[in-house]
């Protein structure tokens, strides 16, 4: 099997949003896109509520990702860990539909006895390892994510860091929500490094409303402008655009 | 990472209880709990009168990685670094499907520990040790990855050090995907996160420094200056000094010459202070431990009172459970004495 291009969202916020479309809605219109949508909570001295906690659950569950809550301390650890967790699961996923095409009905790894599950997982570790990432980071920068911000983008030198270890190609773009003039703004456009994101990443913060299902909807269609220039020529990528779990 | 409480319950399984494997039909008795990680929980378990660590997940991705890594490790030559491979399988839990892997059962102590209690001369002689083990390991193509005094364990009576949690372990080329900040070169912004050799040995240059720190530290600025500094500062890390400066700047070709340059320094040592070496040859006749389980559960029992040196278990994962260090720290007078 060839790799292809795994396409994830990776939205880094602190709470509920509270303007515009269902976050989780437009994360379901991700998933039939083949992008996953993985979500991570930061907590500092403030904590979650119930209703922010169950938002970003159902963000990553109707996205076909991963969520995680942390304290901002053990941020670069954990961006690194769902990222690559959602990949595995990804990976893992167009496997399980590969085997059901050859074992028939409903033959998924679990039912293969141990040794053979263990040849299957080493052709899912091979593909995570090879395959192309593209990670677009979607920040929330209202209010009260302004002193985590720091932490924030050391995490994401270090994602960048653990994904350019990997034998294929990574790329992130960095957008961060609400924009000044819009819902959404673009920071750093797709690049191997993230490096590139400057020095005024941290001072970035902006009041009033939260509108991370706008965010979303807007992150995609920038995936969307991509891939219809891409599309000529990675024909394998399709695979992966079906199904994300 | 806290694990799920879901995989504690499925997992859960008291003394006694019997683990079947759904394949291969052997029957594990479950004797205790070792350690609890956020891919499984690890038993002591017995079977035809013998010891073996059984992990068990409610997880199959991660636990086959890791028994693909096993595997291979016990395809390396000469290496006895990590546990040796016994058999997969699955167990069939009131319906559910838990997958699990038994190994060999090392038991010894925890790295720190050990050499809280022995003195830091032993730290040369089991560095050695350790380079001679990543040595093999890396000539087969394999980097250990989450190398940490946490995954070392010193097996007695002859003391020899041993890594568990192999979960890091990555081919030669491949993104190390589990590592702890404190040991790892990409934190300190001292060499990317591919798997090579120099990985490990910048590792092994950590734990050194550790063994001075035992407290450890965060990155403060730029990291290579900060490291420098804090060596410096410690009488005990000089004469390590020259071969930490190369292993941190990833300037050794392979273990076997860190090595090398670890003899040396060791040699030296042992002209000045005679103390360290001649320790560790007579080192395995002070303390000898009682080889059966109904010895050491004896010696065990009456702990307080002899304070004896008694067996702390082996198997630790890659996340530390509380439970572990509530266990630990009960054992710390008796350890440390």
């Amino acid at each position: 099997m060839k790799a292809g291009t795994l396409r994830q969202i990776l939205l880094i916020t602190d709470g509920c949003s509270n303007h515009g479309e269902e976050p989780s809605a437009m994360a379901e219109l991700a998933r039939e896109q083949g992008i996953t949508i993985n979500v991570i909570g930061v907590m500092e001295n403030d904590v979650i509520d119930e209703k922010g906690l169950k938002e970003i659950e159902k963000i990553a569950g109707s996205g076909g990702g991963v969520s995680q809550i942390v304290y901002a301390q053990q941020l670069s650890q954990t961006v690194q860990m769902v990222t690559q967790k959602a990949m595995t699961q990804t990976i893992q996923g167009v496997i399980n539909r590969e085997l059901q095409q050859i074992l028939g009905d409903s033959k998924t790894m679990e039912d293969l006895p141990p040794d053979k599950r263990g040849e299957v997982m080493e052709v899912v570790d091979e593909l995570g390892e090879t395959s192309k990432l593209e990670v677009l980071i979607l920040v929330d920068t209202s209010a009260s994510m302004k002193h985590k911000l720091p932490t924030v983008k050391d995490s994401l030198l270090d994602l960048s860091l653990s994904m350019n270890a990997r034998m294929g190609d990574s790329r992130f773009s960095v957008f961060v929500f609400p924009g000044k003039r819009n819902d959404v703004e673009k920071l750093l456009d797709w690049t191997p490094n993230l490096e590139a994101l400057t020095a005024t990443f941290p001072k970035l913060s902006t009041g009033g409303l939260t509108p991370t299902g706008p965010a979303i909807r807007e992150a995609l269609t920038y995936f969307n402008k991509k891939r219809s220039l891409r599309g000529l020529l990675s024909h394998d990528d399709e695979q992966y655009f079906e199904e994300s779990m | 990472m806290m694990m799920n409480n879901t995989l504690r319950n499925q997992c859960k399984l008291l003394p006694g209880s019997l683990v079947t494997g759904k394949w291969n039909k052997n029957q594990y008795k479950i004797i205790k709990e070792l350690g609890c990680g956020a891919n499984g929980i690890v038993y002591l378990v017995e079977s035809g009168n013998r010891h073996y660590a059984l992990k068990l997940s409610d997880n199959g991705t991660s636990i086959i990685s890791e028994m693909n890594i096993l595997k291979s490790f016990s395809k390396v030559q000469g290496s006895t670094l990590g546990p040796s491979f016994l058999e997969a399988d699955d167990f069939m839990k009131t319906g559910k499907q838990l997958p699990f892997y038994v190994m060999e059962y090392i038991h010894g102590h925890d790295f720190l520990r050990f050499i809280d209690k022995k003195g830091s001369s032993w730290i040369g002689v089991l560095m050695l040790q350790l380079l001679t083990s990543l040595s093999a390991l890396h000539t087969n193509g394999w980097v250990f990855g989450d190398l940490k005094p946490e995954n070392l364990i010193v097996t007695s009576p002859a003391y020899k050090v041993r890594c568990v949690d192999v979960g890091g372990t990555t081919l030669i080329g491949r993104s190390v995907k589990e590592f702890t900040e404190f040991f790892d070169r990409g934190y300190w912004g001292l060499g990317s996160r591919k798997a090579d050799p120099q990985y490990d040995l910048f590792a092994v240059a950590m734990i050194i420094i550790n063994s001075a720190y035992p407290g450890r530290f965060h990155k403060k600025g730029e990291g290579y200056r900060q490291l420098n500094d804090l060596i410096k500062q410690k009488k005990e890390l000089h004469p390590y000094r020259k071969m930490l400066d190369k292993a941190l700047n990833g300037q050794y070709d392979s273990a076997l010459q860190m090595r090398e340059d670890l003899v040396t320094v060791l040699s030296k040592q042992n002209h000045s202070k005679k103390k360290g070496l001649t320790q560790a040859a007579t080192g395995q006749q002070q303390t000898m431990q009682p080889s059966t389980r109904q010895a050491r559960r004896s010696q065990n029992n009456s702990k307080k009172k002899s304070g004896g040196f008694f067996e702390t278990f082996c198997l630790l994962p890659s996340y530390r459970c509380s439970m572990f260090f509530t266990y630990m720290n009960s054992c710390y007078d008796i350890v440390i004495r």
